[in-house]
């Protein structure tokens, strides 16, 4: 085995064998745990650069291991792949750092840090999935990494969440294996191949196609909260902080999103899903999802679930990018899944910092909060602009993007509607939050304040967090032109899956 | 390498009346032998690997007079599960007896089940059959009523008449053969038999009488019973073992020696009964209120699985695309065998643990046995057929065999039965995480723990990521 | 013509199906024990006739194995059968 072959592997094993010996520890090696957390994710951040610095100068990495004839698993660095895998591993190591600090002193830290590596090897693997038997592998063991980190606080609301997660999540699964094994029967094993491989296939198994592709899309968005698959997501918040920032950016609903990307770009092939008109299908639900998650945003008192339906809205804007047709749409819609996963995590940290800092659970609960935790109240209101749309913040990158490629592929009559309507409604309900929080009097006494202020306004391993993320979501903004941004690493996504 | 398949047989059986001869040391005698069947099954597994189906003839004798054994890929593949899981069990069962005299009772009925599966697994003929199944369901009564409690002999009972009609039914059966064609040989009969009367009427009475034993619904009536009230150690073994050598035995029949009597009404009929017994099982799990009687149930529910695929493999064309259908079902077998054996012994613990093994009430399990909790999880994700179990590869090769010959209901069958096995495995999961507020921390004994958490892992871990080799086997072995 | 030899084997088929009936019919042990008893001597009866190859020549050897088999077998697991029902009415007796 030589390097490029294994590197993948390697990618997957720096957060999973750290996880599973971190299973085996006792719960007051404290050092030790932290030690092989940021050793695996430190790891991680130096293989994963590496292979970025490949994937750019055409290398291939990739990994086969065969399971049964016929069935093999792959580990293919791509493009689109590492932009996952960057993603992920990045706020893996900030999502590490923060839980740290917020489950400081809490018990079974052992086990909770166990699932959260073995979470995020299940994405990263998901993500370097060479074809769907793999992806789908990756799919189900996510579900499976994440129920007992949603169960973690073993409370009847942790246990009742955790098995609506699963209700979904499972019956999604389902689905998606019928479609993949049936597409596997059709069309054999189904590697992703940028600019896809079905439109090969005879006309006689267009229906067939078609159905299955619904299977697959139905799969998929219940991860990808596609309205009416989201149901678990507001659910899923009463989980811990950290938890939340890796369901909401780092992994679940992403996990979801990507799949959507990868089937239509890699299996089905862009072109070819229009021709099928599948492509009009995915952009309603996605359009559909967008206008009502921000609807339901709207009316959540709890922040954390005003922010469970926002993010229930953004990530379609990553479905809207796929369906619409050309590479500038394309971008856009790639671009969001990076620009949304920073922003929305900031959003998250920040909300997981008032909550342990000063016991504030609810948007009404928050006035004057921007004197107390400055920092925490800057990171959260840079991230929420973003997610506006507001000049020079990651968010507006996209929205531009998509806006352009709607009006590029003719598709502007709905698609800028939708962009302006969503815009609006995301302004409307994290403005008055800003307004409350830097303008608004405090009340005399905060609701439970379990931090004081002392040197920071929080501890610090809860302060830092957020604020890098939003500071990476601002130069994600600002240096978008740079090499190696986000959205340049998104225009080369998008040059090869045209073979521009 | 040919005598390993004598050693198979005698060594569980030397061993069986060394413990009947010297109780005082019957508990290191049994650890010694589990240990070197374990290895002579190991050994047989990389011959058969590699010089294909071997056989022995005892004492010279040929085949028709003499006692032949025979072993190839298939019966290799589950003469190594059997092992495996017996091996597990005996180091378990060496603590959860805490009696010695228990324990002196138990070892050899024990080994001489061990025996019997052995001896049914390498046989070559149907005389031979017979008697091993007798054999194996006397043992297997005997043990099942081991430890006395008035519903473990009451269920003993039954499972023994209900075992014996069986048997009485595959005799009758073995007769007709002899009377039809002269020879109980089962390479020679499959030569000789021919699509008539005295054959199908046969088969018939043969099958009804596997069918009992191997308890496919409606004939599933007395395996809750007798599995869910005997001791853990031995319901490990008659779920994950014994009914599955009839099994054997029936895929054998089927699909080797009668398989030019098969019809496709005949196979889709098994496969009828495999889903109701799928859907059924796996409903009477859900809702039964003990884990004993959950993972009792679920047994009824897997060997459903199994029958699905008489139809998907009949309707495939022989070759590449049957031949790996086919490994699909051997590697479902054995990652439940595995995978069911360690949620026996897992039980086992629990229930010895907190004196009794309600579902609603085991908040806390988590917490106290972490170990074992994790050992149920992952029996858990073997039954639903998540990946990367050994049962995942074996479900996607009965949908794509489904999907293949348009057989739309199995596949409906298959996703609605692994949606019930979740939701029966997670209701376990969601009160085991549950919370309890005055944690008792009880000391475990790591050789009670093991044996589940290795017997899971190798179900998930070892089948699913490098099963491969078992479709090579059953190739090279054919 | 009826001989003998169908006169045995229908009278082992007669004597299988009967047993099976009570088996299968009768709730008290007893009852169905000795009905799977019968069944046994049915099947018997008729692996004998099969093994009959007419006057002078000695009957088929692998057959008579069978039978004999088969009755070590009915034997034990009546034994077995009886002791375990014996446990039970004990702790019947007892409860």
């Amino acid at each position: 085995m030589n390097f490029d072959a294994t590197l993948p592997l390697l990618v997957l094993a720096s957060s999973l064998l750290p996880g599973l010996v971190i299973f085996f520890l006792r719960e007051e090696s404290h050092r030790l745990r932290t030690l092989l957390n940021l050793a695996g994710a430190g790891a991680k951040v130096i293989l994963v650069g590496i292979m970025i610095w490949g994937v750019f100068h055409q290398h291939t990495y990739l990994t086969r291991w065969t399971l049964a004839p016929g069935l093999e698993l792959v580990l293919h660095a791509d493009t689109l792949s590492v932009l996952f895998v960057s993603l992920s591993t990045v706020l893996w190591l900030v999502t590490t750092v923060y839980a740290i600090g917020y489950l400081e002193k809490s018990p079974h830290r052992s086990r909770f840090f166990g699932f959260f590596s073995l979470c995020v090897s299940a994405t990263i693997g998901l993500a370097l999935a060479g074809n769907l038997f793999t992806f789908v592998i990756f799919y189900e063991l996510l579900t499976l990494a994440t129920y007992p980190l949603i169960a973690h606080r073993g409370t009847p609301e942790a246990l009742r969440s955790a098995r609506i997660y699963l209700r979904y999540t499972l019956g999604g699964g389902a689905v998606l294996l019928t479609g993949a094994v049936w597409l596997h029967v059709i069309a054999g094993p189904n590697a992703f191949i940028e600019g896809g491989v079905l439109s090969q296939l005879p006309d006689e198994y267009h229906g067939q196609l078609k159905a299955i592709f619904l299977l697959l899309m139905i799969g998929l968005g219940v991860k990808a909260a596609l309205v009416p698959l989201h149901g678990w997501l507001p659910e899923a918040m009463v989980a811990p902080a950290p938890v939340s920032a890796l369901l909401h950016a780092v992994a679940v609903v992403k996990a979801g999103a990507f799949g959507i990307v990868r089937v239509v770009y890699d299996v089905y092939g862009v072109q070819f899903t229009s021709e099928l008109g599948l492509l009009a299908m995915l952009g309603v639900a996605a359009a559909i999802t967008i206008v009502y998650g921000s609807f339901k945003a709207l009316s959540q008192d709890n922040l954390k679930k005003r922010l469970a339906y926002s993010t229930v809205s953004q990530v379609s804007y990553i479905a809207l990018g796929t369906a619409i047709l050309g590479p500038i749409g394309t971008i856009g819609g790639i671009v969001h899944l990076v620009h949304q996963g920073i922003m929305k995590i900031t959003l998250f940290f920040a909300a997981g910092n008032y909550a342990e800092t000063l016991g504030i659970h609810n948007v009404s609960e928050m006035n004057g909060v921007g004197q107390r935790m400055p920092a925490t109240t800057l990171a959260f209101s840079i991230a929420a602009l973003g997610m506006i749309g507001i000049p020079p913040i990651a968010g507006f990158i996209s929205k531009w993007y998509l806006g352009l490629g709607a009006v590029e592929a003719g598709m502007a009559g709905w698609v800028l509607p939708v962009l302006i309507i969503s815009s609006v409604l995301n302004a409307a309900y994290f403005l008055p939050v800003l307004y409350r929080a830097w303008f608004c009097r405090p009340a005399p006494a905060w609701p439970a304040e379990h931090i004081p202020a002392a040197r920071y306004e929080t501890a610090g391993a809860l302060l830092w967090p957020p604020v890098i993320t939003a500071g990476l979501a601002l130069a994600a903004g600002l240096f978008a032109a740079a090499p190696y941004s986000p959205l340049e690493w998104a225009d080369l996504i998008a040059q090869r899956e045209y073979q521009l | 390498m040919a005598e390993t398949l004598i050693w198979l047989i005698a060594m569980p059986m030397a061993g069986a009346v060394a413990t009947l001869l010297l109780p005082r040391q019957s508990t290191p005698i049994a650890c010694v032998t589990a240990v070197a069947a374990s290895l002579v099954a190991g050994t047989l597994l990389y011959a058969v690997s590699e010089q294909g189906s071997l056989s022995y003839e005892i004492g010279g004798w040929s085949a028709g007079l003499g006692i032949a054994l025979r072993a190839d890929g298939l019966s290799a593949l589950l003469l190594m599960m059997t092992a495996l899981v017996m091996l597990a069990s005996s180091v378990y069962a060496g603590t959860y007896f805490t009696k010695a005299a228990a324990r002196a009772r138990f070892w050899p009925l024990w080994l001489l089940l061990w025996t019997s599966l052995n001896a049914l697994l390498l046989s070559g003929d149907l005389f031979n059959l017979y008697v091993t199944l007798e054999l194996l369901g006397l043992s297997a009564v005997a043990l099942a009523s081991f430890g006395g409690k008035f519903a473990a002999v009451q269920a003993a009972l039954r499972y023994l008449l209900l075992g014996l009609l069986g048997s009485m039914m595959f005799l009758a059966g073995v007769s007709l053969i002899y009377a039809g064609y002269g020879t109980l040989d089962l390479a020679t009969l499959t030569l000789a038999v021919e699509p008539e009367p005295v054959a199908w009427t046969a088969l018939a009475l043969m099958s009804a009488g596997l069918l009992l034993k191997t308890a496919l619904f409606p004939l599933h009536f007395w395996l809750p019973p007798a599995h869910a009230s005997a001791s853990a150690p031995v319901s490990a073994v008659l779920s994950a073992l014994v009914v599955k050598v009839a099994f054997y035995l029936l895929v054998r029949l089927w699909m080797d020696v009668f398989a030019d009597l098969v019809t496709p009404a005949a196979a889709g009929l098994l496969g009828v009964m495999g889903a109701a017994a799928i859907l059924w099982g796996s409903w009477q799990a859900l809702r039964t209120e003990r884990l004993k009687l959950l993972a009792a149930w679920s047994t009824v529910a897997q060997l459903g699985y199994l029958f699905l695929f008489f139809p998907v493999l009949l309707a495939l064309p022989p070759g590449p695309a049957r031949d790996t259908a086919f490994g699909g079902l051997v590697i479902l077998a054995l990652t439940h065998g595995l995978a069911k054996a360690g949620l026996f012994l897992a039980i086992g613990i629990i229930q010895q643990r907190s004196g009794h093994d309600r579902i609603n009430e085991l908040n806390g399990t988590a917490q106290r046995l972490p170990a074992t909790t994790f050992a149920i999880a992952l029996a858990g994700v073997a039954l639903i057929g998540l990946p990367p179990s050994g049962a995942f590869l074996g479900k996607w090769q009965l949908l794509a065999g489904s999907f293949a010959s348009g057989q739309w209901l199995w596949i409906l069958v298959t996703i609605a039965g692994s949606l019930l096995a979740a939701a029966y495995i997670f209701r376990v999961l969601g009160h085991a995480f549950g919370n309890q507020s005055y944690p008792r921390h009880s000391v475990t004994i790591a050789r009670e723990e093991w044996p589940a958490l290795i017997l899971t892992t190798l179900a998930v871990a070892g089948l699913g990521l490098a099963g491969a080799p078992v479709w090579n086997l059953l190739e090279s072995g054919a | 013509m009826l001989t003998a030899h169908w006169l045995y084997g229908i009278s082992g088929c007669l004597l299988l199906a009967l047993g099976l009936r009570t088996a299968l019919l009768h709730d008290m042990l007893l009852q169905r024990l000795i009905g799977i008893n019968v069944m046994g001597a049915g099947v018997f009866l008729v692996l004998i006739t099969v093994a009959y190859r007419g006057p002078g020549i000695a009957p088929d050897p692998v057959l008579h194995a069978l039978v004999l088999t088969g009755i070590v077998v009915a034997v034990s697991a009546t034994a077995l059968a009886l002791a375990l029902a014996r446990r039970l009415t004990a702790e019947q007796d007892d409860g």
